[in-house]
């Protein structure tokens, strides 16, 4: 849904002058993007603008109702129930993944013996897709079929995705087994990008592992750190695939986010109309946050790389 | 969206008086043996050939069906080389949002696969669907051959939109002789009372009393479907249907939902239910490998659980019936009626051009339901909704079977077309999203009757 640009690296030089010259030149070869977004972004998002103020069940004509759509998503008790499923996956993930992918990072970073191939052992969920993914966890999941009772484990012979808590934290591993390498391989870039000599002089001083990694490996990382959380948060807004396949939602509603919530009243209850405007809250909703972690991270600090 | 102001058409009730009644395959179907993919779909054209022009046709995936309809494609196709017909083919879901977005954009197939009732309806009202009232009057021999209780779910307002086709399906309460021997169970229930007390005595032996396909929803909505039927008679879901004011306020419904919730909570469904699903027959798998007694369905699944379910079947261990009275002493409804699907549903696109809408013409009056097509139903164990078919059934368990699913349809009171088919999809869906709900033990019965008196007429 919502096309991502990476994060611009706020430098106090950015408007500096001078370039003028040069800059009409850019602004040329930024038209072919520009028009490509205009005509697969901009214009999709207006048409859902438009549509939300109108009646229409996906065959017949399109009548405006004014706030009619508007008014009967507002009041209605599942929206607050999508947002707060949403913010809940958004939270959830954000916290398992962040910690692991860095540890993951920092690990692969390094230089130990068969890195190379346990780099390649984690990142393969990379290569799998969403529907792959859940097809195969559900499978697995099975509480009559599934690995528990083929192995007769007991513990593994839960109701995976019947029971409401249980299908929740289900989603959340899921999501996290599946995009923890992608994060990994961000951390591993960047943390591959620190100075050797910053090291060496840490050590020097007498600073342990856990010393270092915290006061030179976080900092040093902190725009990544942003990068990564931007990437996570904003994604997880639009989890759709997977949690659809693997529980449609439910059960019940426990796991239907917004993205669901807005395909459901769509594609399956006919109701363009309010499922439009339930996009426009999506769009709404990924823009604010985005723009809040591009804050964020413009004023947490001036310079990345400290004594590079 | 709104259809207060039109009058519903009551297929139900034309159903209700017809003495002979078909079902059909899938509720909602999942018949088929593998699960694709959200938005799957192969295509698999057969030769277009010649001057005539093209039309074009799309179905669902899953076999036996599948086959079949393939196979009555060719069999035209190759009797019309002027004139053929190109198939597509769909997974069931993908199939429902994709003709959905096709017919909106024009592109739809000049024949369209359905289920007739409330989706029926939304194409009508857009226009999109031939009427074919007339072509009945001109060949008054399709309409007599056909089970009349059929026709309803392709009626709008008194015009028939659809052919009738394929197969009469009703749900059907099933058992496994092998599981009730074990557990020193002799007889199926035949009240709600020894419902309960059979699941007590499965439970304590260790074996689930029913397998249900819980995330699947529309499997859920079957049990409501009977429950209701038997406990207040057809005329409760009728008024639904008519868009009556707080229609789902009867007293029947809240007696349906705490039933239902009772047997929930007494375990009644074999544990992890509501992340079973239909399309992946993994209900029926929990059925026909024992580890569940019961299973009500419909009667689709017999030809899967003939080919995967070991000697259940073949041997005879399959127990079958209607499903029983709730309280014999004070149900409203016939023990005799059933729930279903009439049949499937051909219509044909008003946007096809007229050398399609000929094509797919001839083809329902040459080669939809012949007698070749019909034999395949019947040798696939199922029955196609043509009269007098049962002289064409063969003997020993399949022909006991098929028998009974004759019988049923036939000497059924009332044969109600299934809830979410017969609603418009709006309504249907948050019919299937509080019945999942409800099977959840998430909201009470009155929530639910207050959540569905909410949408009722939209």
């Amino acid at each position: 849904m919502t096309a991502l640009a990476p994060p611009v690296v706020r430098g106090p030089t950015t408007t500096a002058g001078g370039a003028s010259v040069k800059r009409g030149a850019v602004t040329w070869m930024a038209l072919p993007a520009l028009a490509i977004y205009i005509v697969f972004a901009v214009v999709p998002l207006l048409g859902v603008l438009v549509l939300s103020f109108t009646t229409w069940d996906g065959i017949g004509s399109i009548q405006a109702s004014g706030l009619t759509s508007w008014r009967r998503v507002l009041t209605d008790p599942g929206l607050p129930h999508a947002l707060w499923v949403t913010f809940k996956i958004m939270a959830f993930t954000w916290l398992i993944q962040t910690p692991i992918s860095l540890l993951i990072g920092v690990f692969l970073a390094g230089h130990q013996r068969y890195r190379e191939f346990l780099a390649a052992l984690f990142f393969i969920p990379l290569l799998l897709s969403s529907a792959a993914i859940a097809i195969t966890y559900k499978a697995l999941l099975d509480p009559n079929f599934g690995l528990g009772p083929g192995l007769h484990l007991a513990f593994l012979t839960q109701d995976w995705l019947g029971s409401a808590q249980l299908a929740f934290a289900v989603v959340m591993f899921v999501v996290s087994w599946q995009f923890i390498p992608f994060h990994s391989l961000i951390y591993q870039g960047a943390i591959r990008q620190i100075p050797k000599s910053i090291y060496e002089a840490a050590m020097l001083d007498g600073a342990g592992r856990i010393r270092q990694f915290f006061s030179i490996t976080i900092p040093q990382i902190k725009y990544t750190i942003i990068v990564s959380s931007t990437l996570m948060i904003v994604g997880s807004l639009t989890f759709f695939d997977l949690i659809f396949v693997l529980t449609e939602g439910g059960p019940g509603d426990a796991t239907r986010n917004l993205a669901l919530d807005m395909y459901k009243t769509g594609f399956q209850a006919n109701l363009m109309g309010p499922a439009s405007a339930i996009a426009v809250i999506l769009v709404l909703v990924g823009l604010f946050l985005a723009l809040l972690l591009q804050r964020l991270g413009g004023s947490l600090s001036e310079s990345q790389l400290e004594g590079a | 969206m709104d259809p207060k102001t039109t009058s519903r058409r009551s297929f139900l009730s034309l159903a209700l008086g017809a003495p002979v009644a078909g079902a059909a395959l899938a509720a909602c179907g999942g018949s088929g043996p593998s699960q694709t993919g959200a938005g799957g779909g192969s295509a698999s054209g057969s030769a277009g050939g010649g001057g005539g022009g093209q039309a074009t046709y799309w179905f669902l995936t899953g076999q036996p069906q599948q086959a079949i309809r393939e196979d009555t494609v060719k069999r035209f196709n190759a009797a019309n080389p002027s004139g053929t017909i190109a198939f597509t083919e769909f997974q069931n879901d993908a199939y429902k949002t994709k003709i959905k977005t096709a017919l909106g954009a024009g592109q739809g197939p000049t024949i369209i696969w359905g289920w007739g009732g409330g989706g029926l309806r939304e194409y009508v009202k857009a226009n999109q669907v031939e009427d074919l009232t007339s072509w009945f009057a001109q060949n008054p021999q399709q309409k007599d051959r056909r089970f009349p209780a059929a026709f309803g779910a392709a009626t709008v307002d008194g015009k028939i939109y659809a052919l009738p086709a394929e197969t009469v399906t009703p749900i059907v309460f099933y058992y496994n002789k092998k599981v009730f021997d074990k557990v020193g169970v002799s007889e199926p229930p035949k009240s709600w009372a020894d419902i309960m007390t059979l699941v007590d005595k499965f439970n304590s032996a260790n074996v689930a009393p029913f397998s249900l396909g819980g995330q699947s929803r529309w499997t859920n909505m079957m049990w409501l479907e009977f429950i209701l039927d038997r406990i207040g008679g057809p005329q409760v879901f009728q008024n639904v249907f008519e868009a009556k004011q707080d229609a789902w306020s009867d007293p029947a419904v809240e007696q349906t939902l705490t039933k239902v919730q009772d047997l929930v909570k007494a375990n009644g469904f074999v544990k992890g239910f509501s992340s079973i699903t239909a399309d992946s027959n993994a209900d029926q798998a929990v059925f026909y490998t024992g580890r569940a007694a019961m299973m009500v369905h419909g009667a689709w699944t017999y030809g899967n659980m003939k080919t995967a379910g070991g000697d259940l079947v073949t041997g005879g261990h399959l127990g079958y019936m209607n499903f029983p009275p709730v309280d014999p002493s004070t149900d409203k409804g016939d023990p005799s009626d059933t729930v279903g699907n009439p049949g499937q549903y051909y219509s044909i696109s008003s946007k096809a051009t007229d050398a399609q809408k000929q094509i797919a013409q001839k083809f329902f009056g040459t080669t939809v339901l012949d007698d070749t097509e019909n034999k395949k139903w019947v040798a696939s164990g199922s029955v196609p909704l043509v009269k007098g078919v049962d002289s064409q059934f063969p003997t020993g368990v399949d022909g006991d079977f098929l028998k009974f699913i004759y019988d049923t349809s036939a000497n059924a009171k009332g044969f109600a077309q299934s809830w979410d088919q017969a609603l418009s999809p709006t309504q249907a869906e948050t019919l299937l999203d509080n019945i999942a709900k409800l099977f959840q033990l998430s909201v009470t019965p009155q929530q639910w009757i207050d959540n569905m008196n909410k949408v009722i007429g939209q």
